[in-house]
């Protein structure tokens, strides 16, 4: 099964995270940039499917030349190659205009199955699976805690608020996972050091027949006006229980009209 | 006045979901509210007179086994096909996980930007959006298209508004394409009364603190009496004391609601991503220096096990 797996480079969401003052971006720069950690959920299923039914893997990431170290921390977990999308037009893109890029790019993967992190921890959108699965005319299984690969016959649990749903769909499919599905495993040495001879195509925006200003900034379909920095939340009243903390607990409870 | 379509979010036993309600009143602003049921046979008789109550003037209505019982994508075409009959002012639907996917869809078949997780919305179609976490506040507007936008839960105040909606039966006219993925089953897990963790009003959440699975009905028992949902850190699904849809934190459900009981529960970035728009929060905790102190309007340093059951007898007493 050709199988390619969506990675995304984002700002750690343990550290603080900013938008740019110029041009309302997120400010990648100055972050410590990481694989979106949903993402090593979708590249560890992938290897188990690639284990278990044969096949190849690769990573497919659009973003800045930073975002190589992404791929090369993607690849030492095992996938076999990786495609980079960088162009200096596509800085500020949209999710529109992102899932046009991408969609452009798996056009030329083959891909049976696609795999994603259900979110990004920075955008946190979730809408990229369903806008390629509506680009490509594909099926999306998204939001899955479980997957189960028969022949071309894709099965997923899929979250919901209620409980779950069984889904079902043929490859060539788009599937989008929640970190419940696996553990993903941590890249070994031999990993690390058979990572950096891997090999990693990058496309620019004319390999893919997209116009440059179709993205970017000029191309986004919304756009941000302003944003500030919500004020940081003070601490209020610190108790210590000599007996009497749930009662105090109440009381204030009642004070606030919560009982 | 311009139509303003609100994509209706309801439970498979029709109840209207409080964010549907939210919509309506946010569409109000907007132009002239009309709801779209997508849903199984007889979803839109059964929810009518509730969107009635917050002022839907008319409802559009897609129901049957084309709809149901495949993913999403159906559900796209029929919203589709209406906003370019109807031309509204704007399309507003829920930021749940079905809601987001639905506006992608419409996004991508209409061209048209998109924003989610919105909070507030101007009648010009400025919206709002909390970003990282509830760190940045950011002011954002379509501006290819109409506003699409999707609406995060306890965003703003419910308020009534009648009609009488007249309901329209929409043409159903799907494609093969849009019944790739078909839904074969569905389990209902959660269990109780309590209301949904996105959607309620007061929220109590166990952390790695409460210790196992069986310690968590101390958790249920005051979330019960407060009349609320009950939540779990990520340390506490991980370590198998609660399931995974209960999660609040980064990896998880954002919760915003107007009470946050966080009992042993630290306080990491990845919890705090989750709740920290919450008006007001309250912790337990043995440990005072835990993080969680920084954000809570009242704290209790102490054993959760002897506080938790008192303030659970004392909120008996006065009931």
């Amino acid at each position: 099964m050709n199988i390619v797996v969506l990675v995304k480079q984002v700002p750690d969401s343990g550290a603080d995270r900013n938008l740019r003052t110029d041009d309302n971006t997120v400010d990648r720069g100055s972050a410590n940039n990481v694989i979106n950690e949903m993402d090593e959920y979708a590249i560890e299923e992938a290897l188990k499917i690639k284990e278990a039914h044969g096949g190849e893997v690769t990573i497919l990431t659009m973003g800045p030349d930073r975002a190589t170290e992404s791929i090369r921390k993607a690849l030492s977990m095992g996938p076999d190659k990786a495609v980079h999308v960088v162009d200096d037009a596509l800085h500020g893109s949209c999710a529109v205009a992102t899932s046009k890029v991408l969609a452009a790019a798996l056009g030329q993967l083959n891909a049976d199955l696609v795999l994603c992190g259900a979110e990004s921890t920075d955008g946190r959108v979730q809408v990229l699976p369903h806008m390629l699965a509506e680009r490509l005319g594909v099926a999306a299984l998204t939001g899955a805690r479980k997957l189960t690969v028969d022949g071309a016959t894709l099965t997923a649990e899929r979250q919901t608020e209620e409980g779950y749903e069984v889904v079902t769909a043929s490859t060539p499919a788009i599937v989008s996972v929640w970190d419940t599905i696996n553990e993903p495993r941590y890249p070994s040495f031999k990993g690390i050091m058979a990572a950096k001879k891997k090999p990693v195509q990058t496309l620019a925006l004319t390999d893919l027949g997209v116009a440059a200003g179709e993205v970017g900034l000029d191309g986004a379909t919304s756009a941000v006006v302003e944003h500030t920095k919500r004020p940081p939340r003070s601490a209020g009243v610190k108790v210590t229980d000599e007996g009497s903390g749930g009662v105090q607990l109440v009381e204030f409870l009642a004070t606030e009209k919560f009982v | 006045m311009s139509e303003v379509l609100v994509v209706v979010e309801a439970t498979r036993e029709f109840g209207v979901k409080k964010v549907t309600l939210e919509m309506l009143t946010l569409a109000r602003e907007l132009g002239s509210p009309s709801a779209v049921v997508l849903g199984g046979p007889g979803a839109a008789e059964a929810l009518a007179a509730r969107l009635g109550e917050y002022g839907a003037e008319k409802i559009y209505a897609a129901e049957g086994e084309e709809i149901d019982g495949y993913l999403v994508a159906p559900k796209a075409t029929v919203v589709a096909d209406l906003v370019k009959r109807v031309q509204p002012a704007a399309v507003l639907l829920a930021s749940s996980q079905e809601g987001k996917e639905i506006a992608a869809r419409l996004a991508v078949k209409l061209d048209n930007g998109i924003l989610t997780d919105v909070v507030a919305l101007a009648a010009d179609g400025t919206a709002t959006q909390v970003a990282f976490a509830g760190s940045t506040i950011v002011t954002s507007k379509v501006t290819r298209g109409l506003p699409l936008v999707t609406v995060r839960p306890n965003s703003v105040a419910p308020t009534p508004a009648a009609a009488t909606p007249a309901v329209e039966q929409l043409t159903v006219a799907v494609t093969d394409t849009d019944k790739l993925a078909k839904v074969v089953e569905r389990v209902a897990e959660q269990k109780g009364s309590r209301p949904e963790l996105t959607e309620a009003g007061v929220v109590v959440s166990g952390g790695r603190g409460v210790g196992n699975a069986d310690n968590f009905k101390l958790v249920e028992e005051l979330a019960d009496l407060l009349g609320g949902a009950v939540g779990a850190s990520r340390a506490a699904v991980d370590s198998g004391f609660y399931p995974h849809q209960f999660q609040v934190g980064q990896t998880g459900k954002t919760v915003s609601p107007q009470l946050y009981v966080a009992l042993g529960i630290s306080g990491a970035i990845q919890h705090r991503a989750g709740m920290q728009t919450s008006k007001t929060i309250v912790a337990v905790n043995k440990d005072g220096e835990a993080p969680i102190f920084e954000l809570a309007d009242f704290g209790v340093v102490g054993d959760l096990f002897k506080i938790v059951p008192q303030a659970a007898e004392e909120i008996r007493k006065r009931k």
